[in-house]
């Protein structure tokens, strides 16, 4: 690789010395930055500026499928919990923040549900062990949202049903589908989808905020 | 007994007068100069490609959070007022007064409007008044001198409060600060010297009937340079970035390091202040003041009233000033700052000479002309 040396004369020319032709550009620059983010602000056509920031909370960038948030229960097809009370996520959790106090099930074939189910949020630490430890899909952290804020730290302890306002029924089937779940039911498990018939299967981040050339 | 309000009596004049300084100074001055606190803020972010502070509000209003310069004075009012222990009592006090106080009393030179003419307001074809009411709160014939003299005056405000906080690096900060601005009052003095041979005048009102005429009467056209010049050294006083190194906000400690609470929000209210009313005097003396070239024929060709040109001429001015002051806001992050030596170089070897030689150009030019 060649080095070569450039020579530049201080003071430059006269247009350099006078400053005034090198400022008239520069606030030409920034006032055409102005102009167009102040106006596709002022519109509504935010996508037409330059402006990045996004207005947390109500615009968020979007998470990764994978990502732990708030915890959820499931609900099997008839409503009730699909937490049988088998203890597993208390056990695995390094923050012992989970507490269950399990009871009789009514239902003859489920033998046990959770009379107390509550996760302290505030010591919990977004591990995913419990998620990960659950035979049941019942429990999981897939709601993007974050722990509020609260006044007291006994409001940081979700119950049950705080719990259960965010289910949604889980599509898992109770006792498993057997060795070869993954080509029973493409598509059904997030982490691994097997392409059916050549279609595209999206992996990686979802896509981000685009960023535009430099100016 | 009853009282003699008619035109040009004592009470008459008192009221006016009154009246004059509660608006211009308490409505115009100090709501624009809050107002461009907030401003400052968003403008340079739009220029930067981001949002400024948008979040304001009261109730549900949030008006693109305009309301912040309310919550920015609430801060000051509600933060502790603590006087270093060791500082000189009287002058930790009476430095944000001398900051604050020429900066508001220079708007008394500053015409912001038409003549209204008492009791024919409202006639039509009123040109000719005898009773005039001059929107301007105090017509003195040095005009321009006064306002030069008040701004000596605001060096003592940066200095005495670099030198009462008892801080060895707020002196530093205070003596930059005061070399600064008295080195770019005699650059100012000097940039104005050619106007007040053009227009032959002091007085800034008669400045203003003076670049009625036409557009090419304006000062910036009749004196490019030493608007250029003006424009800088007025930069340089009032201590605005490019200028900046004695605030020099992240870089260096300033003189008002050991200031809190609402005697921050004094220095600081009083730098926006200096930025409405030196954009408002550079408007007068360069931009045509509060008039536009053929409104006032245009005027009383269609026959409106005198109060009806009065009032536009006041919107017109206040236009004016709050983009020259927007102007001044874009000159912020446009350039980078200049350090102390190449400052006072500036100042003193490069535009001193060239405001002296406009000076003697502009002679020249006045004499010939005047003498064919």
């Amino acid at each position: 690789m060649a080095v070569g040396v450039k020579v530049v004369n201080r003071p430059g020319s006269f247009a350099q010395q006078l400053y005034v032709p090198a400022i008239a550009e520069g606030m030409g620059v920034t006032f055409r930055h102005f102009v167009k983010n102040f106006f596709g602000n002022l519109v509504g056509m935010r996508g037409k500026t330059d402006i990045q920031t996004l207005q947390y909370p109500e615009e968020k960038k979007p998470y990764p499928e994978r990502h732990r948030g708030l915890h959820r229960l499931m609900v099997r097809d008839d409503g009730q919990t699909r937490c049988v009370a088998c203890m597993m996520c208390p056990t695995v959790c390094p923050a012992h923040c989970i507490t269950i106090v399990p009871e009789e099930a009514p239902d003859g074939t489920i033998e046990k549900r959770p009379r107390i189910f509550e996760i302290d949020e505030l010591r919990c630490v977004v591990c995913g062990l419990c998620a990960e430890a659950c035979p049941c899909d019942a429990i999981r952290m897939d709601t993007k949202e974050h722990a509020k804020p609260v006044y007291r730290r006994v409001d940081a302890i979700l119950d049950r049903e705080e719990l259960l306002a965010r289910s949604a029924p889980s599509i898992a089937v109770q006792g498993g589908q057997g060795a070869f779940w993954r080509e029973k039911t493409p598509g059904n498990h997030p982490t691994t989808q097997t392409p059916v018939d050549g279609e595209v299967v999206p992996r990686g981040l979802p896509p981000g905020p685009t960023i535009p050339k430099r100016d | 007994m009853t009282l003699d309000t008619s035109y040009g009596s004592l009470l008459f004049t008192i009221i006016a007068a009154v009246v004059k300084i509660l608006a211009l100074l308490l409505g115009f001055g100090m709501g624009l100069a809050s107002i461009l606190t907030w401003m400052e803020r968003r403008q340079s972010a739009m220029m930067q490609d981001r949002l400024g502070p948008n979040r304001a509000n009261i109730g549900p209003f949030k008006m693109w959070g305009i309301t912040h310069f309310m919550a920015d004075a609430l801060k000051f009012l509600f933060k502790e007022d603590f006087v270093p222990p060791l500082a000189h009592k009287f002058f930790f006090m009476w430095a944000p007064v001398m900051s604050m106080a020429p900066a508001l009393i220079v708007a008394a030179i500053i015409p912001f409007g038409a003549p209204l003419c008492w009791g024919h307001a409202l006639d039509p074809h009123a040109t000719t008044c005898e009773t005039p009411v001059l929107f301007q709160i105090a017509r003195l014939d040095v005009g321009i001198l006064f306002y030069f003299a008040l701004s000596s005056l605001s060096v003592y405000g940066a200095t005495l409060a670099g030198w009462a906080s008892h801080n060895k690096w707020s002196m530093m900060g205070g003596m930059r600060a005061s070399s600064q601005m008295m080195s770019y009052e005699v650059t100012m003095g000097m940039a104005v010297l050619g106007s007040f041979l053009v227009y032959g005048t002091l007085e800034p009102g008669a400045m203003v009937w003076k670049q009625q005429a036409s557009l090419w009467h304006w000062g910036i056209f009749t004196q490019p340079l030493g608007f250029l010049l003006f424009l800088t050294a007025s930069i340089a006083e009032t201590k605005r970035t490019p200028f900046d190194i004695p605030e020099g906000e992240p870089e260096i400690i300033g003189y008002f390091v050991e200031y809190s609470g609402l005697r921050f929000g004094m220095f600081f209210l009083g730098e926006f202040l200096e930025i409405v009313f030196s954009s408002a005097l550079i408007v007068t003396i360069f931009l045509g003041g509060w008039s536009l070239p053929g409104l006032q024929d245009f005027w009383i060709a269609h026959g409106w009233s005198n109060l009806g040109f009065v009032v536009a001429t006041v919107l017109i001015w206040s236009a004016k000033v709050f983009l020259f002051s927007a102007f001044q806001l874009l000159i912020r992050w446009s350039l980078p700052r200049f350090r102390s030596d190449q400052l006072m170089q500036l100042g003193w070897q490069r535009l001193l000479p060239i405001s002296v030689a406009n000076v003697l150009a502009t002679a020249v030019v006045v004499l010939f002309t005047n003498s064919k």
